[in-house]
């Protein structure tokens, strides 16, 4: 840069000779460059100024823009994110305690009509009715002929149903995609699992909620997409309820019973093995509950935890329980049984004549009524409450399903001195065969309380102590002497130790007024083996009729005791149990 | 000198365009594939469902329990009973000091013997 001197000589010099200041020329020249060196500056810091600007005005628009876009765009799924092994919106499975499958999902089709999109309504209802026989042909042209512009025709098809419809080439007929429930093993262990059914419903998709059994009770977690279809592991086995329904229904026919349930359940954790109720249902295709007639008639009814019957003498064990725990009498106390015995109104007599005195062992092997009623009259009705509801028996077993809120149990609520006699032998007082189950299974194990359960889990909590062990052990000693020698000789299975109490109760008549003459419930409540309890079953059969030469045998000890005997023979094995010889006392 | 400064950069500049581009794609094709097994994996899982509850369906222990009938002649199944528990006793033990397995005969040899 060639810099221009603040004292140019020529201009200087010309000044000189005209008389001026030179100096006036230096400021001059000073000035300028001042003016000039000024402008360059201000310059700079406009375009410094204008840099800012527009960085500032695009990083808010940049901003802006992405601000709208995100607002506008549709929302989309991550697709970069690692989203793990379950992109599962489906309802969870429920499996045995061995993993095989109870329930399944499985993909099907559902098919609907829009006639306003039909090329030949009358070629399209043809065909229908005659893929599908229930489908009457003339509803199916009206309907589609009709001013109808949306209408279901099935909520479920088979492949081969969907490929005959689509093969019709209809286009007024389309498939809605659903999930269908599927239980394999069809009517097995019908009555736990409940069924499903459709809730709200699209054309694209279709809610499926549980209806009943753990299905119901557990809808929630079955459905919550945070299990990701985590599978509901229950405590049933297949293969042992599978056995124990087959022997139970030969029984049943057997004995020419209307219904029969049974439950097997282990002693010390309350894990219920099998459950059982007949007649039972298939829940692939659950049936309407019955608008007439007595519901507990209903396959639908669930008699193991619905159920509420007068279970007899099997109550017997609890007076013998709560006395020898109150350390009022030993086994081998004799108790006076004379009878009949008078209280009130009422007369209290043995089904046969046991003689004068007997121990408390043998009221509870040859199950007499008396003797039991002169233990409970030892205990007070008090006491006898606070027992039984320590047993659980006055209030609704807490097993995982609906249905078991229905089992309340029906007890006196005045537990007079009469009650606390019949109640000493069961009669009123009802309850579930689950409540029977749980109750043996506490008396047995060693005296824990056992709460029953359907969900597998990895540790089950030991329940507070009922009885002390020795009361468990003579309580044991005495089962066992009912099948030994008692009135359930039929219930001995070789090898297992199969200690038990029979039960075998009028039933009433619905219309009140007494009991029936000639119908019972018959139950057998057993645990085996017996001197080291591992397995608690109850049997109860609904009127059974054993038809003999002489007469027709009712009692528990003909009916529901074989039919115990043959079910431990099944599934003893099953269970892994090898037979033993029995120790000596 | 300059001049060269300014072809460098535009030269970097059209490089790395090139290179981001090219990352854009593979990100795309990346994502694509990833989706691709997605519903490869949900076809899948769909078919373990259908093929997990077949087999459960022809397991059930109703269709095995006709199957045992229908079969019966040949296979001759029964229900495990108790008496079908052994020992460890009952088990044929190999002798210790023969080093060879013993011959395939010796069973029916001993059956004929007795």
């Amino acid at each position: 840069m060639i810099r221009k001197p603040l004292r140019p000589l020529a201009l200087v010099l010309e000044a000189r000779s005209q008389g001026r200041n030179p100096a006036e020329i230096e400021r001059e020249n000073v000035r300028a460059r001042h003016e000039q060196a000024r402008d360059r500056s201000r310059l700079r810091a406009e375009s410094r100024l204008l840099v800012l600007i527009l960085a500032f005005l695009s990083l808010f628009v940049l901003v802006g823009v992405r601000m709208g876009t995100l607002s506008m765009s549709e929302p989309m799924e991550p697709q970069s994110a690692y989203t793990g092994p379950s992109i599962v919106a489906q309802r969870g499975n429920i499996l045995d305690r061995k993993g095989r499958i109870l329930a399944t999902n499985l993909d099907t089709y559902s098919l609907y009509a829009t006639p306003q999109d039909m090329v030949d309504p009358l070629m399209a209802a043809e065909g229908l009715a005659e893929i599908f026989p229930d489908l009457d042909q003339q509803d199916l042209t009206r309907w589609f002929t009709g001013e109808r512009k949306f209408l279901w025709v099935k909520k479920k098809l088979s492949p081969e149903q969907k490929q005959a419809v689509h093969d019709l080439g209809e286009p007024g007929l389309k498939f809605g995609p659903r999930e269908l429930r599927l239980y394999p093993n069809g009517r097995l262990a019908a009555h736990v699992l409940g069924g499903a059914s459709f809730g709200r419903e699209d054309v694209a998709a279709a809610e499926v909620v549980g209806v009943a059994g753990v299905e119901k009770t557990f809808d929630a977690f079955l459905r919550d997409p945070t299990y990701a279809g985590e599978a509901l592991e229950l405590t049933l086995d297949l293969t042992i309820q599978s056995a124990v329904e087959h022997v139970l229904r030969g029984g049943m026919t057997l004995m020419n019973a209307k219904g029969a349930a049974g439950i097997l359940m282990d002693v010390n954790t309350g894990e219920i093995v099998s459950l059982v109720s007949l007649p039972d249902f298939d829940p692939n295709d659950r049936p309407a509950p019955p608008t007439q007639g007595n519901p507990a008639d209903s396959p639908l009814f669930n008699r193991a935890v619905q159920g509420v019957y007068e279970l007899g003498s099997t109550f017997k064990i609890f007076a013998a329980a709560q006395a020898l725990e109150l350390g009022l009498v030993q086994p081998d106390t004799m108790i006076d049984i004379r009878g009949p015995l008078k209280w009130g109104k009422y007369r209290i007599t043995d089904f046969h004549n046991y003689g004068n005195e007997l121990s408390v062992h043998d009221i509870i092997k040859k199950s007499s009524n008396i003797g039991s009623a002169r233990l409970a009259l030892e205990i007070g009705a008090e006491r006898q409450r606070d027992f039984l509801t320590q047993l659980g028996f006055t209030e609704q077993t807490s097993v995982e399903m609906v249905e078991a809120s229905g089992g309340r149990p029906k007890f006196p609520a005045k537990w007079e001195d009469i009650s606390t006699i019949t109640i000493s032998y069961g009669h009123g007082i009802s309850a579930t065969p689950m409540h029977l189950a749980a109750a043996y299974a506490t008396l047995t194990n060693g005296g824990y309380k056992v709460t029953p359960t359907l969900v597998k889990q990895d540790y089950i909590e030991r329940g507070p102590r009922v009885i002390s062990p020795e009361t468990s052990r003579q309580l044991r000693e005495m089962l066992r002497d009912v099948v030994r020698e008692g009135t359930a000789t039929f219930g001995d299975v070789q090898g297992y130790a199969v200690g038990g109490k029979t039960g075998t109760a009028d039933k009433p008549i619905p219309t009140g007024g007494g009991y029936y003459e000639d119908r019972v419930i018959a139950t057998f409540a057993s645990v085996f083996p017996s001197h080291d309890p591992k397995y608690v079953l109850v049997v109860t059969l609904d009127e059974p009729e054993l038809a003999t030469e002489v007469e027709p045998k009712r009692t528990a000890g003909w009916t529901a005791v074989p039919v115990s005997a043959e079910i431990i023979t099944r599934i003893a094995p099953l269970l892994g149990l090898r037979p033993e010889i029995e120790p000596a006392r | 000198m300059r001049l060269l400064l300014y072809f460098a950069i535009f030269g970097m500049v059209i490089a790395q365009g090139f290179w981001a581009y090219t990352e854009n794609y593979e990100t795309q094709k990346a994502l694509n594939d990833a989706q691709k097994l997605q519903s490869q994996i949900a076809e899948a899982r769909a078919r373990l469902g259908v093929l997990n509850a077949e087999w459960a369906y022809l397991n059930r222990p109703e269709r095995l329990h006709e199957l045992v009938d229908m079969n019966f002649d040949r296979l001759q199944l029964l229900p495990l009973r108790p008496e079908q528990f052994g020992t460890v006793g009952e088990v044929p033990v190999k002798d210790p000091q023969s080093s060879d397995l013993p011959p395939a005969l010796e069973l029916s040899e001993l059956e004929g013997s007795e």
